[in-house]
């Protein structure tokens, strides 16, 4: 079942969510999408990792001129 | 147990690597052509690696009595610049009857560029007039999703593209479906922090079957585990799949794929 591991995830996340309000400077703009998905957890249904994972996606669907950087930031920033 | 790492960046890994690898019981594993952390600075920056990954790489995996095969391409992260992606492309009919390549790989997209889907649609004709099997990366990330889509229809602009010879990798739980439905493989990448972790990879096995993909730890560079199928291997054991089902999908699934060319032999 795994509960302990998942308990330690939860607390984790609790505590990223604490530390951040416990320092100034201006909001991430990833917040943004971690805010959003977080009530995804509670909702009733079989494929809330799916869900999370599209709340973090880029749903535009024309192709960029050029590379602005060559990575990835886990969530859209532009 | 016995089992086939599909992907896995052995350039970038020491050769206690090999060893613990061949400890675990990896008996072949495969490495495409990616990129090395870096760009390179000119094509022969490619020349000497396609050399590393068919004469230098082979040896030392052999030392550990592990089969090393191989795919070619320039990646999607080097693939920007199509002028310099064209040089490297052109180096590719050198190498590409060597004893221990694969095919085209891992060809894809990185930040879904108009000049990275040009690129990747060069390389699949490659693939197609060589009759060669197809290895794709996927974004990372926030690009993968469009990026999938992107290469998804992308592909099916190729009517004599043969999709049982195409595997799309690096999929999660928002991209799984959509590889598979369209008939290609699909492989799922175990990463500690990005991608997909062993529970994840069992659940996706779970939810959506065991058939048409495989699993690899993908290790390389960065933040990666080289010993990661086998640790998958064994949470599926914990959670009660049959060693059958372990065998599946961490053997003979990859190398039913990769016998589609005719240089993967065990």
């Amino acid at each position: 079942m795994q509960f302990i591991d998942a308990r330690a995830r939860l607390i984790d996340l609790a505590a990223f969510l604490d530390r951040l309000e416990r320092h100034e400077g201006a909001d991430d703009i990833r917040l943004r999408y971690f805010r959003e998905a977080l009530p995804i957890l509670q909702e009733h249904r079989p494929d809330r990792a799916k869900a999370v994972l599209e709340k973090f996606s880029d749903h535009t669907t024309e192709l960029s001129e050029t590379a602005p950087f060559q990575g990835a930031s886990g969530a859209p920033i532009s | 147990m016995s089992y086939i790492e599909p992907h896995a960046h052995m350039v970038s890994r020491t050769t206690d690597d090999y060893e613990r690898l061949a400890i675990a019981g990896c008996e072949a594993l495969c490495e495409p052509a990616f990129w090395a952390g870096f760009d390179r600075s000119s094509a022969d920056g490619f020349y000497d690696y396609f050399r590393q990954l068919t004469e230098y790489e082979p040896k030392r995996a052999a030392r550990y009595g592990i089969k090393h095969f191989c795919w070619l391409c320039i990646n999607p992260k080097e693939a920007d610049d199509p002028g310099f992606a064209r040089e490297v492309m052109a180096l590719i009919p050198e190498f590409i009857g060597r004893d221990n390549v694969l095919g085209i790989g891992e060809i894809g997209l990185n930040k879904n560029t108009r000049s990275e889907l040009k690129i990747f649609e060069e390389h699949v004709q490659i693939a197609l007039d060589y009759d060669l099997p197809v290895l794709i990366h996927t974004p990372h990330l926030e690009d993968k999703l469009k990026g999938t889509r992107l290469i998804l229809d992308s592909l099916a602009t190729f009517s004599k593209l043969d999709r049982s010879k195409v595997i799309i990798d690096h999929v999660e739980e928002h991209t799984v479906a959509h590889v598979l439905d369209a008939g290609y493989w699909a492989g799922m990448t175990l990463y500690p922090e990005s991608k997909c972790t062993p529970n994840r990879a069992i659940d996706i096995l779970e939810v959506y079957g065991s058939e048409n993909i495989w699993m690899n730890s993908a290790c390389d560079w960065g933040v990666s585990d080289p010993m990661a199928v086998p640790k998958c291997a064994l949470e599926m054991k914990r959670r009660k799949h049959t060693p059958e089902m372990i065998r599946k999908v961490t053997y003979d699934n990859p190398a039913k794929f990769l016998s589609q060319s005719p240089r993967f032999k065990l």
